[in-house]
């Protein structure tokens, strides 16, 4: 038998039910497993005693007929930007030293309610602003991949983010799945960089509730998984709607695994014009070419499609995204809270706290976003990109006349290298080119790793859908996962 | 209170405001005469009024006033990282209700944005407020003045907002405590046109928005626990000329204080501008111990408040029918309650102004009529009122909720003096009695044994007598000396201890005296 830190969600589940073995000894193998991992830096706060507690608890549910469901005794990491009562909860962020919340995430509660046990808290980039996890207070998190050959070979790679932590840690097989969060493409381009299925639900499908907020209006939680149907068994989990997130939305949450026919005959694949970039690299191009093709072998119909305003995503995106995060980040002022650096008075009290409990990376966004919403600059900056916000959307609306999903590459380029494009943010930012516009329209996207690149890293497929059409979007991304056979590990 | 909340409220940019006052011309015995000639004083209020509701405008803790420091806050109050604001219906209906009671435009689809700044006590770091899109739009409230003269003032708008907690500065030496009860619960900021033009207005203005308020039960209108407060714009101008730099008088919480305050920053601006200085634009607080305002911060250092859309939220869309169901479920509101008391009461408007300018009084005085189903007297009814019930309250510092003595009662207290069972004056003792006791009018007339003597018989007797005993006095009435008729009423009513008829005294003197 595998090792069962190498089993799918979907394989421990069932290797649970026939009592092959328990969550126990599935929880304290992972457990083992993340000690000789350390070196990675995928966890923040490891949690061995709850994660055994619950894992007991699990056993006991099992035993006595009482299973909620799948996901009853798999051993997840949780990103650290969900708060967890009790245990540190920090957003990768200097300025919530020590903080750990009194009360759970509605995501993370809802997954506990489904039976999951919690392994620990991993790494991501400060506030989820970044797109390396080179910007974490707890430094980088590493790939588990390495480059086979190229200049790069057996250097260290980054695992992509913000979900970096989530990424690597489901990646090196230290967690069965993990939660993340995607507000540009920080759940699927590292799931691309790390090899394995990352998925951004609608927006509004998963409560923000107790998510530490980075852009309100686009932050949604998902799942890092190594299969679809993985993806598919935590998302029905961590879905749900929320009263006490205004932006939830009242709709049954239906079961995603079931929608995993792999019939995807008659299914329209929109292949857009406008993501056809200059400098995308060749293998990244043939791959796209791949996609298409087995999504075409398996009957579906290949559209081209336009989305006009796909260029102006991006600057859209770094307008919006640090002007809801320069007011989200004004509540770290040092007064209730995490790290205070105290004083002469108010003015240098709060100017120190947020001058040393923020990193680079988070104190440039927080001004980019002050000056687009000041006096002046509002009209021509914010308000302006909430109108080509509302373009892409459009564009998408109109796509889904003639296509059911659309098909482009994640990531324009596989892992990097550690320190690279670090003095470059324009560079940096590059990353999210072909994520941000579903995020900037709230659709629902996946990536499938589909093969590798021309040094042995991974590359990832990405798919979107119609709002709430994850069903479509996870039965294609079945398929894709089927034809590319995607079977190589770090 | 130690120290009053600063809500930070910014002027409304002149893009989204009205500001040109609707109020043409000037009544020359408002003109301010200076050294150089006359100066018009123009005022608009920024009225903040706390919702009647019993939780916070986005989170479920409690709204009560008083509580230890900190206990009237949830996680959402005290901005804890992951927290979401979630809105209070009630809230949006309380603002379309005054809305409706201003006579004013309700907006269906509104927003709510964040106002950005950074102070201690307020958590979150941003204000959720409503900016380019309120929930309520133009109104109008029409304002009394004692001379019988009434004058209309133009409402900007209302929208709804979160209040800032408490500063404490004075508790802990060189330190500062935060309160954050009072964080997150609903004001209704109420913005007037610059239509008044003197701290006698400004003060009947806030006075009237806060009956009117109170009529709704949209707010308490408590202004000693901070539930209703102004925010007070003064300039001067010469007559007809453009509109002065004005500035801000911040947290006035009386109608005495808006007076004052208004009285004073007008004296002081006219005393500026005829030495040959400028006016500052600047935020003032009024301090009325001192009665004078002095500057709190000036224009340079306002802040640039980055409003936008608060993402966490959708907009607050509302239909007609739901305005429509609100609106057929106000009370009658004080104008339109004193037009009718005049019209079916014979009441003076004076008369009919004093009665409906507190909900509670109105009520009183609609059961003193009506209680029972009686039918008493109005004018009589309103008499009593203003008269001896106003004087106790006063006297005993009593609010009217806390009288010992109902509608219903004073109302039985009428209903013996109409049929005669007691004279006028004896009712004003026993209505002290009523009030000192609790009991009916009835009762104590009984237990006292107050009933008036009206057996003509019996003050014949009484009358017979005193005339003969006092034969000299007798002499001098008859002698033309009529004022002495006074006289003989006075022993009439002591010898009854006050309880014969004094009609029937009167006449039978008349008859016996001149006979």
């Amino acid at each position: 038998m595998a090792a069962l830190t190498d089993l799918t969600i979907a394989q421990a589940g069932a290797g649970l039910d026939k009592g092959e073995f328990t969550a126990r000894e599935l929880t304290d193998a992972y457990l083992t497993a993340m000690e000789a991992a350390r070196s990675l830096n995928a966890y923040i706060e490891e949690t061995p005693e709850r994660a055994q507690t619950m894992a007991d608890a699990s056993d006991a549910r099992r035993a006595a007929g009482n299973a909620a469901g799948a996901l009853d005794g798999i051993p997840l990491a949780i990103k650290d930007l969900f708060c967890t009562e009790g245990a540190l909860s920090t957003a990768g962020s200097h300025i919530l030293d020590g903080f750990r919340p009194t009360y759970e995430s509605t995501v993370t509660q809802n997954l506990w309610d489904s039976g999951a046990v919690m392994l620990g808290k991993v790494n991501m980039d400060e506030f989820a602003m970044g797109s390396a996890n080179i910007t974490s207070h707890y430094g980088p998190t590493l790939n588990p991949w390495k480059a086979s050959s190229g200049d790069n070979a057996g250097k260290d790679l980054v695992p992509g983010g913000s979900s970096g932590g989530s990424a690597a840690a489901v990646a090196a097989r230290i967690a069965a799945g993990a939660t993340g969060t995607d507000t540009g493409g920080s759940i699927r381009q590292p799931g691309a960089f790390c090899g394995i299925v990352g998925l951004k639900p609608t927006y509004g499908r998963c409560s923000r509730w107790g998510v530490i907020a980075f852009a309100s209006s686009l932050d949604q939680a998902g799942p890092l998984a190594r299969t679809v149907e993985d993806s598919a068994l935590m998302l029905e989990a961590m879905a749900s709607f929320d009263p006490k997130d205004s932006t939830s939305v009242d709709l049954p949450v239906p079961s995603y695994a079931a929608a995993l026919t792999g019939d995807i005959r008659g299914l329209r694949v929109g292949v857009p014009a406008e993501y056809r970039m200059d400098g995308t690299p060749p293998e990244i191009e043939a791959l796209w070419q791949k996609g298409v093709d087995w999504l075409r072998d398996a009957g579906a119909e290949i559209v081209d499609i336009s989305l006009p305003h796909t260029k102006y995503a991006l600057p859209a995106y770094y307008i919006v995204a640090p002007a809801e995060a320069s007011s989200n980040l004004a509540r770290y002022d040092g007064m209730r809270f995490g790290l205070r650096v105290d004083g002469e008075d108010l003015t240098e009290t709060y100017e120190r706290t947020r001058a040393e409990g923020f990193g680079h990376e988070v104190k440039r966004r927080v001004m980019i976003g002050t000056y687009v919403l000041s006096a002046g600059y509002y009209d021509a900056y914010y308000l302006k990109a909430q109108r080509v916000r509302t373009r892409i959307a459009d564009d998408f609306r109109a796509a889904w006349d003639s296509c059911d999903v659309v098909l482009t590459p994640t990531t324009p380029s596989s892992a990097f290298t550690l320190g690279e494009k670090q003095d470059d943010p324009i560079a940096m930012y590059l990353n999210d080119i072909f994520t941000v516009p579903a995020s900037m329209a709230g659709l629902p996207a996946i990536s499938v790793p589909a093969g590798l690149s021309d040094v042995g890293l991974p590359l990832g497929l990405h798919l979107i859908a119609p709002a709430f059409g994850e069903e479509t979007l996870l039965r294609a991304a079945g398929v894709l996962e089927s034809a590319a056979g995607f079977t190589a590990q770090p | 209170m130690t120290e009053t909340t600063d809500t930070q409220t910014e002027e409304i940019p002149d893009h989204l405001v009205a500001h040109f006052t609707s109020r043409i011309g000037h009544n020359s015995a408002d003109l301010i005469e200076g050294e150089t000639g006359p100066w018009e004083v123009i005022i608009g209020l920024e009225v903040h009024a706390q919702v009647m509701s019993d939780s916070k405008l986005f989170s479920g803790a409690p709204t009560g006033f008083g509580g230890d420091p900190n206990t009237h806050v949830s996680l959402v109050d005290a901005a804890m990282p992951g927290m979401l604001p979630v809105l209070n219906d009630m809230a949006i209906r309380q603002a379309v209700r005054t809305g409706l009671g201003l006579e004013a435009q309700i907006n269906l689809r509104s927003v709510f944005d964040r106002k950005n700044y950074f102070y201690p006590d307020l958590p979150q770091g941003y204000q959720i407020s409503q900016f380019s899109d309120p929930i309520v739009g133009e109104g109008r409230v029409t304002v009394d003045m004692e001379e019988g003269e009434s004058f209309e003032v133009g409402v900007v708008r209302i929208h709804l907002e979160q209040d800032a907690g408490k500063s404490i500065h004075d508790r802990i030496p060189n330190q500062t405590c935060i309160d954050l009860n009072r964080s997150g619960v609903a004001l209704m900021e109420i913005v007037s046109k610059p239509d008044i033009r003197s701290g006698a207005e400004a003060a009947a203005y806030f006075a009237k928005l806060r009956s009117i308020l109170r009529y709704l039960g949209t707010c308490d209108g408590n202004m000693q626990e901070g539930s209703l407060r102004a925010d007070v714009n003064v300039s001067v101008r010469r007559p007809g000329e453009e509109l002065g730099t004005r500035c801000e008088i911040k947290n006035v919480n009386s109608i005495r204080f808006v007076r004052e305050a208004v009285d004073y920053e007008a004296r002081r601006q006219i005393e500026i501008l005829e030495e040959g200085g400028e006016i500052d634009q600047e935020t003032r607080l009024f301090d009325p111990d001192r009665g004078e305002t002095r500057s709190m911060r000036s224009k340079e250092e306002a802040h640039d408040y980055r409003y936008f859309p608060d993402p966490d939220l959708l907009p607050v869309v509302i239909d007609q029918a739901y305005v429509d169901e609100i609106k057929a479920s106000l009370p009658e509101l004080p104008d339109i309650k004193a037009a009718r008391f005049v019209r079916d009461f014979g009441l003076s408007e004076y008369d009919a102004g004093v009665l409906v300018a507190e909900r509670e009084t109105a009520e009183f005085y609609e059961a003193v009529v009506d209680a029972d189903g009686a039918s008493r007297d109005p004018k009589i009814a309103a008499n009593w009122i203003t008269g001896d019930f106003f004087r106790r309250l006063n006297a005993d510092d009593l609010e009217i909720a806390d009288s010992p003595v109902s509608g219903a009662q004073l109302g039985g207290l009428i209903d013996l003096i109409a049929d005669g069972t007691i004279s006028g004056k004896i009712a004003k003792d026993v209505f002290d009695e009523m009030f000192d006791s609790g009991k009916d009018a009835g009762a104590i007339v009984e237990e006292k044994g107050l009933k008036q003597i009206s057996d003509s018989g019996e003050i014949s007797a009484i009358i017979d007598q005193i005339i003969a005993d006092n034969p000299e006095q007798a002499d001098q009435y008859r002698q033309g000396n009529t004022k002495v008729a006074g006289w003989f009423t006075g022993q009439a009513m002591k010898a009854t201890q006050g309880k014969a008829n004094p009609q029937m005294v009167n006449e039978l003197l008349q008859e016996k005296l001149g006979g």
